[in-house]
């Protein structure tokens, strides 16, 4: 597939987002997949178009959920701090939660529900590392407003940022094995894979992580 | 309290021919097939009344059960018989409508213990000739589903698309769904819970109570007397039906406007509009509902617990389904609250069903799943386009298994 194709109009002639179109890519067809905090349903009607993937969503606003339903989709009104403790464990292949971990309570905890109601885990977030978050917050002394964060600090639901080196330090205290980590720019271009963690640190504005609990035996692709 | 109904007579026996001879169809089950209930005693013979609305596909795949709730019948989508009034619910079922009659064939039975030609206390007892009354067994909501699976093989309708019901018919839905796993593609239960609440066992109780107290009702025995408890079960259907709305919805349609007069009376007359419009409620209630069918199917409300069959855990029901849910509530309904419906959700959750669950803001009550609700309508259209793609169901020229 080349990257035009990448950036090919899908359903309703929306251009996917790029964390998305990563994430379609790293699920396998077919697979069953809980994306929490699934929104107006974007991604998981990406996924079914273009993996035939068995999918359900948890959303915490009920208008965007009542979208969802009436698109089709399976969706409940619910969120990821309080409602994941009611899934089996493994019952999905993937649990997907995205740009959505810095607006919960409990990221660790989260994680760790992740970890365990999915065979393998996705997680993207806005990188609280990126440049011009450091440089907003140095010279111009107040918390950044980017593109990438566009709330302002009491209107934003972010409770919990992070940096992609504090992402990979949670991971490792919640026995995540990383299987794979990209950053996109500002453009939503990928990071070169041979970056330094710094340099992605820097220069990445997203990140999309893909885990396993490295606590349980290895799934099989 | 007067009650006046100047064709009394003409609507009891317009009541009572459609007992026993309903204008719907009716399938009869002989005494070789008795219907073995959940309090251990045979019910034989039988019978299930019920409507159909659009064709059944060749292949059988495009059936929707549409199960009742506690006061209505089979009449779902064409004009009830004794009241001359429109499908309860016709704003939804019908062509082109959520639940489009030009791609499903459509069903809605009469419960058993009912009195609109299936079986219930105010059917003929075959062993004394008279009616049932009290003699009629207790029936449970699982009862109800039994009968209803009666039918299906009657129809030969080996799985249904869906099963789709509110309040006392989402009972049945999870009731199907629980006991029937491979026999339902799609579940929609609607405003309702996996096992009636303290309190919603507290106002049957009242309901019955009040039946119960009406002299006219004679120990179930009215039948043969002729009469009927009008005013008891009118009683019971004004104190229920304060419970199907809400405190907005009574507020915004009757505030303390008085009734047909310009100040209060300081008389127990109906000085309020809303006094005057429960005393309706109670009396056009009377007029096409058997008292003793009120307290059968209350008391099925009571006894329902899904969880019981289930060792307690309510997750155990659901073990192993492969249907798709939409549960739906509604944010002012104080009857059948949110809570319950997300209990049934975790549950569906803890066996990784496929579950979606959608809370409809309304401030219409329990009774807004009987009304026009965009979003509410909009949620059940799409769920259910999507499974019928999921089943193979063409779109609405469809034949296709």
């Amino acid at each position: 597939m080349s990257a035009s194709d990448e950036l090919q109009l899908i359903g309703g002639g929306k251009t996917p987002r790029v964390d998305h179109v990563l994430i379609a890519e790293m699920v396998e067809a077919g697979a069953r997949v809980l994306d929490v905090g699934c929104g107006d349903g974007e991604l998981l009607q990406l996924l079914a178009e273009r993996k035939g993937v068995d999918g359900r969503g948890v959303e915490l606003e009920r208008d965007k959920v009542n979208a969802c339903v009436a698109h089709g989709l399976a969706v409940v009104q619910g969120d990821a701090d309080h409602d994941l403790d009611n899934y089996p464990d493994q019952a999905f292949d993937y649990a997907i939660l995205s740009l959505t971990i810095q607006a919960t309570r409990q990221p660790k905890t989260v994680l760790e529900n992740l970890l365990r109601i999915g065979r393998r885990v996705i997680v993207s977030f806005p990188n609280f590392g990126h440049w011009q978050v450091r440089t907003g917050l140095l010279f111009g002394g107040r918390m950044p407003v980017t593109d990438n964060l566009p709330d302002l600090w009491y209107l934003t639901p972010n409770a919990h940022l992070c940096t992609i080196r504090d992402f990979a330090d949670l991971c490792e205290r919640a026995h995540a094995e990383v299987e794979q980590a990209v950053a996109f720019n500002a453009y939503g271009t990928r990071l070169p894979i041979k970056w330094s963690l710094s340099m992605q640190n820097l220069f990445g504005e997203k990140a999309v992580f893909l885990l396993r609990s490295s606590a349980r035996p290895a799934p099989g692709r | 309290m007067t009650v006046v109904t100047p064709d009394l007579k003409a609507s009891t026996s317009r009541r009572h021919s459609e007992v026993y001879k309903p204008s719907s169809p009716v399938v009869h089950f002989d005494a070789g097939a008795p219907l073995r209930l959940a309090c251990q005693q045979d019910l034989a013979p039988f019978s299930i009344a019920y409507e159909t609305y659009g064709e059944l596909n060749a292949a059988k795949s495009n059936a929707i059960l549409i199960c009742h709730a506690l006061t209505a019948d089979q009449y779902a989508a064409s004009q009830h018989p004794i009241t001359g009034k429109p499908g309860w619910w016709e704003n939804i079922i019908g062509p082109g409508k959520p639940i489009d009659t030009d791609r499903f064939y459509v069903i809605c039975s009469n419960v058993l213990g009912g009195c609109m030609g299936s079986t219930g206390p105010a059917s003929i007892n075959p062993k004394t000739g008279e009616p049932y009354g009290l003699d009629f067994p207790v029936i449970t909501i699982g009862d109800m589903v039994e009968g209803q699976a009666r039918l299906m093989d009657h129809l030969g309708i080996d799985q249904l698309f869906a099963v789709i019901g509110g309040s006392m018919g989402g009972m049945q839905v999870l009731e199907w769904a629980s006991r029937f796993k491979d026999r339902v593609f799609a579940a929609v239960p609607i405003a309702t819970a996996a096992w009636h609440s303290s309190q919603n066992i507290a106002f049957d109780e009242v309901g019955r109570q009040a039946v119960m107290a009406d002299p006219e009702w004679a120990g179930g025995n009215y039948y043969a007397a002729g009469k009927v408890p009008r005013n008891g079960l009118a009683v019971a259907r004004m104190a229920a039906h304060i419970t199907y709305l809400s405190e907005e919805a009574l507020h915004r349609k009757f505030g303390r406007t008085l009734q047909d007069r310009s100040s209060l009376t300081f008389s127990f007359s109906a000085d309020f509009q809303v006094e005057s419009y429960l005393r309706h409620q109670g009396s056009t209630f009377v007029d096409r509902f058997d008292a003793n069918s009120y307290l059968y199917i209350t008391r099925a409300l009571d006894y329902f617990d899904l969880r019981e069959s289930s060792d307690g855990v309510l997750a155990n029901a659901f073990r192993g389904t492969s249907t798709r849910f939409c549960v739906v509530s509604f944010t002012s309904d104080w009857l059948y609250p949110t809570r319950e419906s997300r209990r049934i959700v975790q549950a569906l959750n803890a066996v990784a069903a496929n579950v979606s669950f959608v809370e409809i803001e309304t401030d219409k009550g329990h009774d807004a799943f009987l009304l026009e609700e965009p979003m509410f309508f909009a949620t059940v259209r799409g769920f259910l386009n999507a499974a019928a793609v999921k089943r193979g169901l063409a779109a609405r020229d469809g034949t296709a298994g």
